[in-house]
């Protein structure tokens, strides 16, 4: 399998892989940069690669290795020249149509998911929510996200992977992601023209930005909600060599893609934000760490920078400023929902595993490089470029006291206009609904599977950081929806995305995951719903971070507020084995090709 | 933190474990100030001297605030900790299985047996099964150092040796690579196999391992059952690790 297997080719293949590694380190200084440029040439990053790598970036082979198991875009394994990668999200994954769409591909193809196929062509598999939720099911190929997916569609795929048809002349409608903006707020409304923010801060001065930022109780959006000023403040005030501002475009909650929008129609006003962060706390250096599932975005992106350095927004001695020089790198991700959580977000940057830091020491003090760095949402610099440019009073006239300004909310599931919704904190989770025009909703998953799930008796709770916190996700469940296979799908995605650092979260969402499936498939008891409240709330109270502590929110939420979702799905007796002897055979039905009924035990 | 544990002097560098009030001084981990004042907070992966690192959560202690981990959260003057609970006691013994059935441990052939520190932790905390059905993870076996082996079914990812070969023998041998359930422990060497590492037999490396996953050859059952370190000592005795110095042997040594 080794593309150096064969000696006459050793010497070529290893030029070649130092020259590909030497050109882009020298274009993009970033290890998963490099990482992606040989994945994408050789469908998989060889033995011979990682070590040529960690010579070049004098790195130690392990630390490569590790990185390339860490993230899900990189394998050690060739995949195919087609890489075809569905969503398994609730609300943009291979079963949102009700159809099993990945095996429908994998039938006509030939290929079983999570495989390459024998001539190297395509391989498939699932991946983690892909932020397409408002289109419906979709799919990302060689990175590249196709929307809208239905039957006929996975036809005419088929067909266009088995012609071999390039990307380029594939359907271009495919391709086409749209904002679908429904409700527009105090952000929303219009994209501050590039630099008037700047402007107005530069009269200010950074002090008096500083204070603004402050006085305006805006509070950090991916739903943790730390007070943006004080945290700028802090930064501003810790020692270090160098101070970084760096923004978290790593959405990977299930159900959100607001920052996929903001990104692509608002990226002037977030990095406007960022500069005026820059400006506030002294940074010269800033950083959008970009999901590699919205890789997409780069090029759009990259024009933006290049747009707003040449105005002289960004660079040195910006809009004329003496001594006020910042820039902004772009650094894309690989695959890893973990990277979300800002220190695993640092790790991420400087190139190691996505690994969560112990805290305290916080980011403000060390940071990327063990510097004093800002790390904050799209959507938070995005509001604090509006405040610099039409002040505090004007943030804060919306909201409440403890929850100022608007929240920018990715909404989708069982209605039938997903989108993007803009309200003030404190709307009810009735008006939400009202105006989504989902008549049925039996339950709302809010801040996504890491949130909160409620049911209909909650729907007068508000949204805000003194009741329902959120990241920006929203996922509506009608009365027809299946809620136990909602919480086995979260369950799912957590024990995927674990990082694996500690002992409760690595082990636990697993032992969660099997105990649901095994409830989940009919074989569950009394016993084992009391075994999965007393570990979900040790995996909730014992994780090392963000990820753990929530990834059992929808267990307890669900035996909390839908005990019939579990309970019809049990069977009546005291005990029931994990192990099932029938399951236990279906690897050697596959390997013998027999589905017969004498090849099951029941 | 209560308002007279401000106003009085003396109290500003004491913390309360379980109502002992114990002094530490700045800098100080909740672990460092237990350990120096003799209190045994149950522990895996953390060793005096080495980077704290605070993933295996046996010492998950209650702060008032929350939950913490005691080897990695600074000592705060006033801090009112609990620790031999009932309550965490059983997280740890649940903790502790969860160690044991991701792995492939099969204490009565393990020559690491009546040494290793899961095992005592397990005695300790009263845990007499796996409880969870185990995973059966095939993990890989590296044979391949003269002198040294690595088995990694009975690997609980501590990091103790990533640790001490880079901090104390100054050479970085061990990783951890994968994510989740996948993380497993790797070698940092051209072909990821022991034998093309820099490890030695005088490594501290090659000594830490709390577990029978990196075990010295040539060396079995020269200590018979029954007079091994955990047969004649508790694991929550403090300072254990000096008194047994053919297990921890220091480089220097």
């Amino acid at each position: 399998m080794s593309i150096s297997s064969a000696d006459s080719n050793f010497s070529n293949m290893t030029d070649l892989l130092r020259s590909i590694i030497s050109r882009v380190y020298a274009e993009s200084p970033h290890l998963l940069h490099v990482l992606y440029v040989l994945q994408r040439q050789f469908l998989h990053i060889s033995d011979e690669a990682i070590r040529e790598v960690a010579a070049h970036l004098d790195l130690p082979t392990s630390q490569v290795d590790a990185v390339v198991e860490f993230y899900s875009f990189f394998h050690k394994i060739p995949r195919g020249r087609y890489d075809i990668l569905f969503s398994n999200c609730t609300s943009c994954g291979y079963l949102a149509r009700g159809v099993d769409l990945m095996a429908m591909l994998g039938q006509q193809l030939g290929i079983v998911a999570d495989n390459t196929r024998g001539d190297g062509l395509v391989s498939m598999g699932q991946t983690s929510c892909i932020g397409m939720c408002d289109h419906g099911a979709a799919l990302l190929v060689n990175g590249m996200p196709i929307v809208s997916l239905n039957a006929a569609m996975i036809a005419r795929i088929a067909a266009l992977v088995e012609a071999e048809t390039p990307l380029e002349d594939w359907p271009a409608g495919w391709f086409q992601v749209d904002d679908n903006i429904r409700v527009s707020g105090l952000l929303l409304k219009d994209d501050l023209s590039a630099g008037t923010g700047l402007r107005a801060m530069l009269t200010h001065g950074a002090a008096d930005t500083l204070s603004e930022i402050i006085q305006s109780n805006l509070r950090g959006r991916g739903g943790a909600g730390f007070s943006t000023g004080m945290k700028w403040q802090l930064c501003r005030e810790a020692q270090g060599a160098a101070h970084y501002v760096v923004c978290n475009a790593d959405e990977g909650e299930p159900g959100t893609f607001k920052d996929r929008v903001l990104l692509h129609s608002y990226a002037d006003s977030l990095f406007e934000g960022m500069t005026v962060c820059a400006f506030a706390v002294g940074a010269k250096q800033g950083y959008l760490y970009l999901r590699g599932e919205y890789r997409y975005l780069l090029p759009h992106l990259q024009s933006v920078l290049a747009r707003r350095r040449e105005l002289g927004l960004l660079g040195v001695d910006i809009l004329g400023q003496p001594g006020f020089s910042f820039d902004i790198d772009i650094v894309v991700g690989a695959g890893a929902y973990i990277c979300g959580e800002e220190s695993a977000l640092i790790e991420s940057l400087e190139g190691k595993r996505g690994i969560p830091r112990v805290r305290p020491p916080f980011p403000v003090t060390h940071g990327y490089r063990g510097q004093p760095t800002v790390v904050n949402n799209v959507e938070t610099f995005i509001a604090a470029a509006h405040i610099v440019l039409r002040g505090s009073a004007w943030f804060r006239a919306v909201g409440t006291e403890k929850s100022a300004g608007s929240k920018i909310l990715s909404i989708s599931g069982d209605f039938a206009a997903p989108g993007i919704y803009e309200y003030p904190f404190d709307v009810t989770i009735w008006q939400v609904l009202d105006d989504c025009g989902a008549k049925d909703a039996q339950a709302v998953q809010v801040g996504g599977p890491s949130g909160t799930l409620i049911n209909s008796a909650e729907f007068d709770r508000r949204l805000g950081f003194d009741d329902l916190s959120t990241g920006g996700s929203l996922m509506i469940f009608s009365q027809a929806r299946d809620l136990l296979a909602v919480i086995v799908n979260f369950a799912h995605f957590f024990a995927h995305e674990s990082c694996g650092f500690c002992t409760p979260c690595r082990v636990g969402t697993v032992l969660l995951k099997n105990g649901l499936d095994k409830i989940a498939g009919g074989h569950g008891t009394r016993h084992d719903l009391d075994e999965m409240q007393r570990l979900a709330t040790l995996v909730k109270c014992r994780s090392h971070c963000g990820l753990g502590q929530t990834a059992a929110n929808p267990i307890l939420d669900g035996l909390q507020r839908f005990p019939q979702a579990f309970e019809q799905r049990l069977v009546h007796r005291d005990f029931e084995p994990h192990f099932d002897l029938d399951a236990a055979l279906e690897e050697a039905r596959q390997i013998s090709h027999r589905d017969d009924a004498a090849a099951h035990i029941e | 933190m209560s308002t007279d544990t401000k106003q009085n002097p003396i109290a500003q560098n004491t913390i309360t474990i379980d109502g002992q009030e114990i002094p530490f001084l700045a800098g100080q981990t909740i672990m460092d100030a237990a350990l120096a004042a003799g209190v045994y907070i149950p522990h895996l992966c953390h060793r005096q001297g080495l980077t704290p690192h605070g993933s295996c959560k046996l010492c998950v202690v209650d702060t008032g605030s929350g939950s913490a981990s005691a080897c990695t959260m600074p000592a705060v003057a006033g801090q009112r900790i609990s620790n031999n609970t009932p309550a965490l006691n059983e997280v740890r013994k649940t903790i502790t299985q969860m160690l044991f059935i991701e792995g492939n441990h099969i204490c009565p052939s393990c020559e690491k047996c009546g040494d290793c520190t899961l095992q005592a932790m397990a005695y300790h905390l009263g845990m007499l099964d796996g409880h969870f059905p185990q995973f059966f993870q095939r993990r890989e076996v590296d044979a391949s150092h003269p002198t040294i082996m690595l088995d990694r079914d009975r690997c609980i990812l501590c990091e103790l040796c990533v640790r001490a070969s880079r901090e104390v023998d100054g050479k970085n041998v061990f990783a951890i690579a994968g994510r989740g359930i996948n993380a497993h422990l790797v070698v940092n060497s051209v072909s990821g196999k022991l034998v093309d590492s820099d490890l030695e037999t005088s490594d501290m490396a090659a000594h830490i391992c709390p577990v029978g996953a990196i075990l010295i050859k040539e060396h079995g059952y020269e200590v018979p059952i029954g007079q091994r370190t955990f047969d004649l000592h508790q694991v929550s005795e403090i300072g254990l690790e000096k008194t047994i110095p053919t297990k921890v042997r220091q480089p220097d040594e």
